[in-house]
C-alpha cells in the first residue's frame, strides 16, 4: 500500500539484505529485551515504590523494535507517553530507565522526568514527552535542522493512534510535506485512547494513511505485532526519506495489553470498555511468539537458543534493576539545578 | 554616539547575533516580507538570504515545537509572531516543554537555545485581540526568561544576549516603540538580561516601569520635577529573571512605589513587583504602593473608548502627586500626540 513513486521491486534489494539469519534473531532478542524489561517493571510496579504514573507498552514491542533496527545510531528518535519500547529500543539504558522511575539521581533525567519524559542523548533517543502530539513538531524540527545542514539522518516520531486527533499533528504534517522534510510519523494504533474505542473518536472507516495522503505524504499501514513487517516498511520508509522524497507516515495496528496507565490488566480491575476474550485474542498475536515461530518455522534457531537468550536477557534485567534501587535520590540542595 | 529607531537597532542586534552564528536562524509569519517586520528583518534578509531567514505557515505551536527539535540538534532559531497575542497557540511548546526542557530531563537533554520575538500592539482599533501583552503570563513559568526592550540600546542589546542564552527567551517589542529613536552603539555589545536600568535617579518616588510605560513615565518625572518632585524611574527591562536588588535599594531610597504596565493588574508585573515591595521593603514605604495599568477590561476599539483604557503620562504624574498628597491642578496636557499611522 505503499503510494507515491516507490515501489516495493525498486527497493527489493533492501529487503534482501533485511532477514539475514542475524539479523532476525536479534530482532527477536530486541523484543525479548523490551518485554521482559516492561513486565519486570510492571511486577515491581505494583510495590508501589516507583512513584510516576507509568503507561506500560507491553504487546506493541515490535513497532519500537522493527522501527529502530531500520535507523541509524545518528537518526533521533522521539516519543510519547508511551515510552519505554522507544528508549529501550534505539539503547536507551535500562538502568538509567528504571532508576528514573524510582526516581533515583542515576536516572536518565536525574529523577525529574519519571516516566514519560525520558532521553537518552547519546543514543539518538532526544525525548519523550506527556502532552499529546507534543513531540510530532519536534521531530519535524530535528529533520528540518538535517535538511538545512544537509546531514543524512532522518528524525523519527512515534506516537498513539489519539494523537491524529490533536491539530498539531496536522500543522506537522503540513509543514513536513512542504518542506519535503526527513522525517518518519510511526503511529501505533492500538485501537484505545485511555478507554475511548476508535469508533468515539473517529469516523467510520477512517484510514489514517488517506488522512496522511491528503498532505502528499505517502503512507503505509502494516501489522504492527509482526516485528518482520515492521522492519521491512520502516526500512522501505527509511530509505525512501533518505533519498530526500520527504516525510513517511507508518501506521502499526497493535494492541495494549495492560491498563492505560498502571500494571494491572483492565478485567483484574473490573474495567468493562474492553473484554478479557478481546485482550486474549490479541494475546495470541504476541509479536514476540510471532517472531520466535518464524524463526524456528525458518529454522533460523533451535528451541535451546531461544530458551538460553531467554535466560540471558532475564539476568540482565534483573542486574540493572538491582543497580537502579541501590542508586541514590536527588538531594534536596539540588531542587533548583537545571532551570535554565 | 550614534542615534538609532528601535526598529533598526533590533535589525542591527539581529544581523550582527547571524554573523557571528551561523546556526542561527528566523521563521515565522511574514520575516521575509519585503517590509521586513516593520524595516528589522529587512537586512537580515538581504545579507543571509531565505537559507537562514524564511516565511512559515500560520501554525503557532507546531511551528514552535519546530524551532524545539531545530534547537535540540544544533541549531538557534528566532521565531517570530507580528503580535504576541498569536503566542497563546503556542503557549504548549513554550510553557510546556521549551521552558521545562532542561529541568525536567535532568539536564541530559541539553540545552535549548531560541528566541521568540513577538510584537506587542496597542490602540488604533486593533482590539481586544491584537493589543495584549503576555508578559506577565509568561513570566509566570520557572525556565523562560522575559525580556521588554524600551529603548534602541536594549533592542540591540537584548537581543544580542537573548541570541547568546542557552535557554528560552521571549522578546516582547512594543510596537509603538518602533520609530523611537536613541543613541546605540555600532560594537555588538550584549545587555545582560536580568538587570534593570535606573532610566533616571531621584530620591522622593520610585516608579518601576517596563517597556512603553518607561516613555510614558519619563514624560511624567519630567513634569513632575516642575512641581518639585524628583523621580526615580527603573526600566525593569526584564521580567523574569527579575532584578530585584535595584528595585529594593530605589524603594529603600525613596520610601514610595509606583508601578506602572502596559497590562492589567491582576496576577501581573505590578502585582509582582508590589509584593516584592510588601515583603521586602514594608518598612522603607512611606505610602501604600500605587498600581497603574490597563483598564480591568478587554482592549476596546472605539477612539473614545480607547482614551480611557490606558494609562497616559498625565495618569501617572497625577497618581504621582496624588501619593505625595499634593494636587493635580497644575498638570496640563502633557501626553504626546498620537502619531501612529494604521492599520497596523
Ligand atoms: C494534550 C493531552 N490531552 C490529553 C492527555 C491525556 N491522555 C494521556 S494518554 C491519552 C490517550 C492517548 O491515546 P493514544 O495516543 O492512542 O496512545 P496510547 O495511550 O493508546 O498508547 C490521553 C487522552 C494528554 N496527556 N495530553
Ligand atoms: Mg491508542
Amino acid at each position: 500500500m505503499i503510494s507515491g513513486t516507490y515501489t516495493k521491486e525498486s527497493a527489493s534489494h533492501i529487503i534482501d539484505k533485511i532477514f539475514t539469519n542475524e539479523k532476525a534473531s536479534h530482532l527477536y532478542r530486541q523484543l525479548l529485551w523490551l518485554r521482559q524489561s516492561e513486565e519486570t517493571l510492571a511486577r515491581l510496579y505494583k510495590e508501589q515504590e516507583m512513584r510516576t504514573p507509568t503507561h506500560f507498552g507491553t504487546g506493541q514491542e515490535a513497532v519500537a523494535v522493527g522501527v529502530c533496527e531500520a535507523l541509524e545510531c545518528e537518526d533521533v528518535v522521539y516519543s510519547h507517553h508511551r515510552c519505554h519500547n522507544h528508549y529501550l529500543a534505539k539503547g536507551g539504558d535500562l538502568f538509567k530507565l528504571v532508576a528514573e522511575l524510582y526516581g533515583r539521581i542515576d536516572g536518565c533525567s536525574a529523577g525529574r522526568g519519571g516516566s514519560v519524559h525520558l532521553t537518552a542523548r547519546e543514543k539518538g533517543f532526544v525525548i519523550s514527552s506527556a502532552i499529546l502530539a507534543q513531540t510530532i513538531p519536534v521531530a519535524t524540527g530535528s529533520a528540518l535542522a538535517f535538511k538545512m545542514d544537509d546531514k543524512p539522518n532522518i528524525a523519527v516520531c512515534f506516537f498513539g493512534e489519539a494523537t491524529c486527533e490533536e491539530g498539531a499533528f496536522y500543522e506537522s504534517m503540513n509543514y513536513a510535506s512542504t518542506y519535503k522534510l526527513p522525517v518518519l510519523f510511526v503511529c501505533e494504533n492500538n485501537l484505545y485512547s485511555t478507554e475511548s474505542p476508535l469508533n468515539t473518536r473517529q469516523p467510520e472507516d477512517t484510514e489514517l494513511c488517506e488522512r496522511a495522503r491528503a498532505f502528499k505524504i505517502s503512507s503505509e499501514k502494516v501489522d504492527g505485532n509482526d516485528v518482520y513487517a515492521v522492519y521491512q516498511a520502516a526500512s522501505l520508509a527509511v530509505a525512501r526519506i533518505r533519498a530526500g522524497k520527504g516525510p513517511f507516515f507508518l501506521e502499526c495496528m497493535t494492541y495494549r495489553w495492560r491498563e492505560h496507565v498502571g500494571p494491572c490488566f483492565d478485567h483484574e480491575v473490573n474495567r468493562t470498555y474492553r473484554s478479557k476474550e478481546e485482550l486474549e485474542s490479541w494475546m495470541e498475536k504476541c509479536p514476540v511468539k510471532k517472531a520466535a515461530s518464524y524463526l524456528l518455522r525458518n529454522e533460523m534457531v533451535t528451541k535451546d537458543e531461544l530458551s538460553q537468550w531467554n535466560f540471558e536477557i532475564e539476568e540482565r534485567v534483573q542486574k540493572a534493576v538491582t543497580l537502579a534501587k541501590q542508586s541514590g535520590w536527588p538531594k534536596a540542595l539540588e531542587l533548583f539545578e537545571n532551570v535554565w | 554616539m550614534r542615534v538609532l529607531k528601535y526598529w533598526q537597532a533590533l535589525s542591527e542586534g539581529l544581523v550582527q547575533a547571524m554573523e557571528q552564528d551561523p546556526d542561527i536562524f528566523v521563521t515565522g509569519i511574514s520575516v521575509d516580507y519585503s517590509s521586513g517586520v516593520f524595516g528589522s528583518t529587512v537586512e537580515a534578509c538581504k545579507r543571509f538570504g531565505k537559507k537562514r531567514i524564511f516565511d512559515a505557515p500560520s501554525m503557532e505551536n507546531a511551528l514552535t515545537g519546530i524551532a524545539i527539535g531545530a534547537a535540540a540538534v544544533g541549531k538557534r532559531p528566532v521565531v517570530f509572531h507580528p503580535r504576541n497575542d498569536f503566542m497563546f497557540l503556542a503557549f504548549d511548546q513554550m510553557i510546556n516543554l521549551a521552558a521545562k526542557w532542561k529541568y525536567m530531563y535532568g539536564g541530559n537533554a541539553g540545552e535549548l537555545p531560541i528566541v521568540f520575538r513577538a510584537i506587542v500592539g496597542k490602540g488604533w482599533g486593533q482590539g481586544a485581540t491584537h493589543s495584549q501583552s503576555l508578559h506577565a503570563v509568561l513570566a509566570h513559568f520557572p525556565g523562560l526568561k522575559v525580556v521588554l526592550p524600551a529603548s534602541p540600546k536594549d533592542a540591540k542589546g537584548l537581543t544580542l544576549s537573548a541570541l547568546q542564552s542557552n535557554s528560552p527567551v521571549v522578546i516582547l517589542e512594543h510596537r509603538s516603540l518602533y520609530n523611537i529613536e536613541g543613541e546605540v552603539s555600532e560594537e555588538p555589545i550584549a545587555v545582560p538580561i536580568g538587570k534593570a536600568e535606573i532610566v533616571r535617579s531621584g530620591s522622593d518616588v520610585t516608579i518601576v516601569a517596563a517597556s512603553l510605560m518607561v516613555h510614558e513615565a519619563k514624560i511624567a518625572a519630567i513634569e513632575l520635577e516642575k512641581e518639585g518632585i524628583d523621580v526615580e524611574l527603573i526600566d525593569i527591562r526584564s521580567l523574569r529573571p527579575l532584578d530585584e536588588e535595584t528595585i529594593l535599594a530605589s524603594i529603600k531610597k525613596t520610601g514610595r512605589l509606583i508601578v506602572v504596565d502596559t497590562s492589567w493588574e491582576m496576577c501581573g508585573l505590578t502585582s509582582e513587583i508590589a509584593a516584592l515591595a510588601a515583603e521586602k521593603a514594608f518598612y522603607s514605604l512611606k505610602a501604600p504602593v500605587k498600581r497603574i495599568a490597563l483598564a480591568n477590561c478587554p482592549a476596546p476599539v472605539s477612539l473614545s473608548l480607547e482614551n480611557v483604557f490606558y494609562p497616559k503620562p498625565s495618569t501617572i504624574a497625577k497618581a504621582t502627586l496624588a501619593l505625595l498628597n499634593k494636587s493635580s491642578d497644575r498638570i496640563g496636557n502633557i501626553d504626546p500626540e498620537d502619531t501612529f499611522k494604521g492599520p497596523y
